[in-house]
């Protein structure tokens, strides 16, 4: 798919600020930022060019730094793990990719084009879909139509057309729902199609999030935690649906997990942070025999409900 | 029939369309007949008023989850605009009035609904109280509005559709059950479609819908130009099927809380439950009048009968939103399930 | 143009408009302690308002002594405080801000009828036996009673102040709005707490009831000063005492201002909206109002 070319409106550009819109690898550190000056630009010289790169990434909130200069790579087709005890900025990384927060150094690369802060409103366009480490599924809607929203960017038809039904809005009405059945289908969720969201058990809200994700068939899909709060039936259940949809769907996968037992098998590379620093990244199994990294997880035991992984 | 009360049920009930149809037919086949005046000025014809005014809140406050504290601005917008379309377009039918008028209130709507894209919570409902206040300041100050009447009060224009004259009280019920109909069939189409998901999407989680990529500024000014159009012809039906006469002063504070209420009474995010919760709103002042002066005879009188009003009406609010947060739709549907069931089991 | 602008006059209108942006302070602040407990926007303060103030002139009109009407009506105002409490706002614990809002907008109807029902609806004068003469201070003319109601106004917030410091329960009250569920899990008794706010909300009821009677007569209207604290809010932030200080005192003094000089052109009476305007194009720039709390989005 290739990337689609675009312009900023005025609106954009005041509410996210890209810098730089160069293409392709490698590309300077923009000049308006200084503290991004210096630091190692495409880290992964070498490798087939990564869908997903952080360069310095930087982010405080009052004094409490989360994010310390984080670097990450993610390789086309991947399924990229990042672990790390509570507090150790994980999903505070996965909001700045999803440009909910905006870093306050370093920048993200997403495709060849650098963003200060990705922008949230085109994230759908640019191929990216979440989920979210609190259940944000809209409450109010069908479990069909909670899926079905996710194609919302896609829609083109006005309101009155669809009041009226006449113009595209049929077609697309039809196609919107025909695929949220498919990737219900996909992720055994044909039973409760049209329960309401929010009357599903944690589980099952849990992959249904999952089905909104995926029914947009984005190129990167970023994880937040989902997993969190499962029992171990249904977490290797998850983990099987996670990468049953990145084979099917061909999708380069961003996995936050706080349980690093389930991810070892699931994960092609692993990024453990540690009070917002990246302390390893490497293969599960070279993270599983590294010093720091169960000095930090010993540290915490006590966080580490399962007491499962390393 | 609405995105929060689906039936869960699967009795074997008759398709969904069969009851709002039969209930069509009544009202147009059999309550003209039968109907005296004193039902259609006293009742039928605030309520089918108030009932548009509530489904026009309820796409606002109900499904797109901004809370409006200035329905009645919108409904005086609504009924002043078409006074003077009808007065100095010439040559403009009624029903282009009308329909220019829900316009006007639309795009009063958009402006007083800019701060949405700010504001969200309190601060949006006390900012929607600019619009109540500044509107009806505009239409008290301005006489033009009023072609020069004193003190803003406007007399409605003859009411007739290609000549044939709706000027009694059954013609003027038809009338206004006819754009309540189709208004309320199109709100109904709206709600369902990927809009109305749209719209209790950005309600239920704005974070998710602006991430799934749902056009969240673009949607919350959509509902308040579609919510206001909706009030604003409401605002005409109170004006000129209803009342006939009214000044800028009828569309105060208390008619915006008494639609807030409507929506609150009959069920939020739902069709029906605006005309719930105005049957109830119009009804229960009779009967509150009724039971009063058979209880206490005339130390009922006017001033109690007013002050007992307020107090029962903000004891029923408190009360559904404790006991019955979904409304007298929920009850209604629980009532007619236990029914079904009961019926079937035996 | 600039040689003809009358200073004076200008002070005069300033310092009129910043004395009755305290009498708005007044009423705000006692939704802002009600709203930093528990998160609600109490639209009854000015029902509430209506209440104390029709009640103590009651009791008067009958004989009762000022003091001992004082301490009666006090004395409703927190069984009143303590009973919305109970009924009202404890079954819906833990509903969304909006659902509690409505709810107590409910409750200002019941009030209202509550209170016209027991008095009657005829306008009562209140006399707290100011003399309203101007004084005259620094060649400006200046209202003694306007005067009088900022010294009580600051003499309440003083009040509250030291209670909110020094006073175990005032601690409590910091701390639940800071954090309500760490407030509970270290066992602080939050009833209590909710209690003894609706309580302090029912006294500055009685203040600003007294204070706004006084200079408009007891009677319905009052409770729609409710209406002239939400733009002080919305200013200052629903969550700061010193916003409701400092945004009152905006709102008083722009209001008079723009009232004075500019509200011809609009044809007058723009007092009704025009503090809205002044909040909502502040909110626009500022959307945490004054000193209103930003709140990081967490999700």
């Amino acid at each position: 798919m290739p990337l689609p070319s675009y312009t900023l409106g005025v609106m954009e550009a005041s509410a996210y600020a890209p810098e730089v819109f160069a293409r392709g690898l490698p590309s300077s550190p923009p000049e308006q930022q200084p503290e991004a000056n210096g630091e190692p630009i495409g880290s992964v010289a070498g490798v087939a060019s990564p869908l997903l790169s952080l360069q310095g990434i930087g982010l405080s909130f009052g004094g409490v730094v989360a994010l310390a200069d984080i670097d990450l790579s993610v390789r086309p087709g991947e399924i990229r793990t990042i672990i790390g005890p509570n507090g150790a900025g994980k999903s505070s990384l996965i909001n700045v990719i999803s440009g909910v927060y905006r870093p306050d150094r370093g920048h993200v690369q997403l495709d060849g084009v650098v963003y200060a802060q990705v922008p949230t409103q085109r994230l759908a366009q640019l191929g990216v879909a979440r989920t979210f480490q609190n259940l944000a599924l809209f409450k109010g809607l069908s479990v069909l139509d909670n899926v079905a929203s996710g194609l919302a960017y896609k829609v083109r038809s006005n309101f009155a057309g669809q009041v009226l039904g006449i113009g595209r809005s049929r077609g697309e009405q039809r196609d919107s729902l025909s695929r949220a059945e498919q990737i219900l289908e996909f992720l055994d969720l044909t039973a409760v199609r049209d329960r309401l969201a929010g009357t599903l058990p944690y589980g099952l809200q849990k992959r249904v999030e999952l089905a909104r994700a995926l029914v947009a068939e984005p190129r990167l899909l970023l994880l937040d935690e989902p997993m969190a709060g499962m029992t171990a039936g249904e977490k290797s259940e998850m983990a099987t649906f996670v990468r049953a949809a990145r084979d099917r769907f061909a999708t380069t996968v961003v996995l936050i997990e706080h349980d690093v037992g389930v991810v070892m098998g699931l994960s092609d590379r692993i990024a453990v942070l540690d009070y917002g620093r990246k302390i390893a990244d490497a293969t599960p199994d070279e993270v599983r025999n590294d010093q720091r990294v169960i000095d930090a997880y010993l540290g915490v035991a006590s966080d580490n409900e399962d007491g499962a992984g390393i | 029939m609405t995105a929060i009360t689906s039936d869960f049920f699967s009795a074997p009930v008759l398709p969904k369309w069969v009851a709002p149809v039969l209930l069509l037919a009544f009202a147009y086949g059999v309550v003209p007949l039968i109907g005296s005046s004193y039902l259609f000025e006293a009742i039928l014809l605030p309520f089918l008023a108030l009932s548009l005014a509530g489904v026009g809140l309820n796409i606002l406050t109900g499904y797109a989850g901004q809370v409006s504290l200035g329905s009645a601005a919108f409904m005086a917008a609504g009924a002043f605009a078409a006074y003077n379309f009808d007065l100095r377009v010439e040559g403009l039918p009624l029903i282009g009035s009308i329909f220019l008028a829900g316009i006007v209130a639309a795009a009063i709507g958009i402006v007083f609904g800019l701060p949405s894209l700010r504001l969200k919570g309190f601060y949006l409902a006390v900012s929607t109280l600019a619009a109540q206040f500044f509107v009806q300041w505009a239409l008290t100050k301005f006489s033009w509005f009023s072609n020069n009447s004193a003190s803003g009060v406007i007399d409605a224009p003859r009411l007739s559709i290609s000549g044939f004259a709706l000027d009694g009280a059954i013609g003027r019920y038809l009338f206004a059950l006819t754009i309540v109909t189709v208004l309320t069939f199109l709100a109904h189409r709206l709600v369902t479609s990927q809009t109305g998901r749209n719209f209790i999407a950005i309600r239920d989680n704005e974070t998710a819908a602006r991430i799934i990529g749902i056009p969240v500024l673009k949607t919350k000014l959509l509902a308040f130009a579609i919510s206001s159009f909706i009030i604003g012809v409401a605002g005409v039906i109170w004006a000129f099927a209803y009342l006939r006469t009214v000044e800028p002063d009828g569309f105060d504070l208390d008619r915006s809380f008494q639609i807030l209420f409507i929506i609150i009474i009959g069920g939020l995010a739902s069709i029906r439950g605006a005309f719930f919760g105005a049957a109830l709103i119009v009804v229960f002042p009779l009967g509150l009048s009724r039971l009063g002066g058979f209880l206490l005879g005339d130390l009922f009188d006017s001033g109690v009968l007013d002050m007992s009003q307020r107090i029962v009406l903000g004891a029923l609010i408190i009360l559904f939103l404790i006991l019955e947060p979904d409304g007298l739709v929920a009850l209604w549907d629980r009532i007619r399930r236990r029914l079904l069931f009961a019926w079937q089991s035996t | 143009m600039i040689a003809d602008f009358d200073y004076q006059f200008f002070i005069e209108v300033l310092v009129g408009g910043l004395l009755s942006g305290v009498m708005y302070s007044l009423v705000a602040i006692g939704f802002v302690l009600i709203y930093k407990t528990s998160g609600v926007l109490n639209f009854a303060q000015g029902a509430m308002l209506l209440f104390a103030a029709l009640t103590f002139v009651s009791l008067v009109e009958r004989g009762i002594p000022f003091a001992l009407a004082l301490v009666i009506t006090f004395a409703i105002m927190v069984a009143m405080g303590v009973a919305i409490e109970r009924t009202v706002l404890r079954p819906l614990t833990n509903k969304p801000p909006i659902t509690l809002f409505m709810a107590t907008l409910g409750l200002s109807y019941i009030i209202e009828g509550a209170a016209q029902l027991i008095w009657g609806t005829q306008v009562h004068g209140l006399d707290l036996g100011i003399e309203d003469v101007p004084l005259e201070i620094g060649g400006v003319l200046i209202s003694q009673f306007d005067i009088f109601a900022a010294v009580v106004a600051a003499g309440m917030v003083l009040l509250l102040s030291l209670f909110f410091r020094y006073t175990r329960i005032g601690l409590s009250f910091r701390a639940v709005a800071d954090d309500q569920f760490a407030a509970l899990a270290v066992g602080l008794r939050l009833p209590l707490i909710w209690a003894t706010v609706w309580a302090a909300a029912g006294l500055v009821a009685l203040v600003a009831g007294l204070l706004w009677g006084a200079r408009l007569g007891v009677q319905f209207s009052l409770s729609l000063v409710v209406l002239k604290a939400l733009p002080v809010l919305v200013l200052g932030g629903f969550d700061s005492i010193l916003g409701a200080i400092v945004g009152g005192l905006l709102i008083g003094a722009s209001e008079k201002l723009a009232e004075v000089y500019i509200g011809d052109y609009f044809g007058g009476g723009i007092e009704s909206w025009f503090a809205y305007v002044v909040a909502l194009v502040f909110l626009l720039i500022r959307p945490s109002g004054l000193f209103g709390q930003k709140l990081v989005e967490r999700i």
